[in-house]
């Protein structure tokens, strides 16, 4: 299977990976604004429920900003791949800014960033131990929100969820075909 | 590892078939190292919410679990009806036989070479 690395003009490259990235996650952040009243009429305790869901979700997001940090400054990227994590990471930071801000209109307390984060930086040679590092993460996270995404109280909360979910999915399709794997390996994911 | 063969080895408590469900843990966990879920190395045998430096919900911490087949069973088929308030906000692993390779592949992970290092 061909990878977009072997692409031999960056410039399109990149245009190929960055051309269509703003309507999801607006998608997610107008269920988010559009289900506000309804979460207003909701009860504190599912207001608890669901804010500790998005924190868990939060954490995880806020470590995936810096593992694309790590990623991006480990000078293993070519610049296309670079550009690439930068994308990816902004997703991250808008699901992180997103998740923040709900959990303080459901009346909690959004964690904050770690101080340090442990990644095993021991391990990444090259550009595909990276891109590989990413793919598992985001497959991950796919798998995280899967599991999140019936557990809430709110179905406008499950419904950003599941928008969020999508994007992390087509992450981790880029980044399989960036390593030359199937892009989509299977018809669900779990 | 092809269809049948994978449903063969997830009966069976297979801990190959278990690292594959594991893939699903790991926007969160990691076998050495704490992340937004505390590290799984050393698991079977320790009490809940007392992995040092990991920041557990309170209902974690007087949970008064002990980690073992029976008990991560329980809670990996619905973790949030097993301990109400855990921070691990998922909806389980609610197949049988992958909690159980799943359970084998942590409890073989647990004590390998990897995790004794750390």
């Amino acid at each position: 299977m061909s990878s977009f690395l072997s692409i031999s003009d960056p410039n399109a490259a990149r245009r190929l990976f960055l051309g269509r990235s703003t309507m999801l996650l607006s998608g997610a952040a107008v269920a988010l604004l559009a289900g506000r009243h309804a979460l207003a009429a909701k009860s504190k305790g599912t207001h608890a429920d669901d804010a500790r869901i998005l924190n868990t979700a939060l954490g995880a997001e806020l470590e995936a900003v810096a593992a694309y940090q790590v990623g991006a400054e480990s000078g293993l990227l070519e610049k296309p791949v670079l550009a690439l994590a930068g994308q990816f990471q902004g997703h991250h930071k808008e699901h992180a800014d997103l998740l923040a801000s709900t959990i303080r209109k459901l009346g909690g307390n959004p964690v904050a960033p770690k101080s340090k984060y442990e990644f095993p930086v021991e391990t990444l040679k090259n550009q595909a131990d990276v891109l590989r590092f990413a793919a598992t993460l985001e497959k991950g996270a796919v798998s995280a929100y899967l599991g999140a995404v019936p557990l809430f109280r709110s179905r406008d909360l499950a419904k950003a969820a599941a928008s969020i979910l999508g994007d992390e999915a087509m992450h981790w399709a880029v980044l399989r075909q960036a390593l030359g794997e199937n892009p989509v390996p299977s018809a669900f994911v779990s | 590892m092809n269809g049948l063969v994978l449903i063969a080895a997830l009966a069976a408590g297979d801990p190959a078939a278990g690292e594959a469900v594991y893939s699903r843990c790991m926007a969160c966990h990691a076998l050495e190292y704490n992340r937004t879920g505390p590290k799984h190395c050393g698991l079977f045998g320790r009490r809940a919410g007392s992995v040092p430096g990991f920041e557990y919900s309170g209902a974690m911490k007087r949970s008064k679990l002990v980690w073992n087949e029976k008990t991560l069973d329980r809670f990996l088929a619905n973790p949030v009806k097993a301990v109400p308030g855990t921070s691990m906000t998922y909806a389980g692993v609610p197949d049988a036989k992958e909690r159980a390779a799943l359970i084998a592949y942590l409890k073989r992970e647990s004590v390998s070479a990897r995790c004794q290092e750390r």
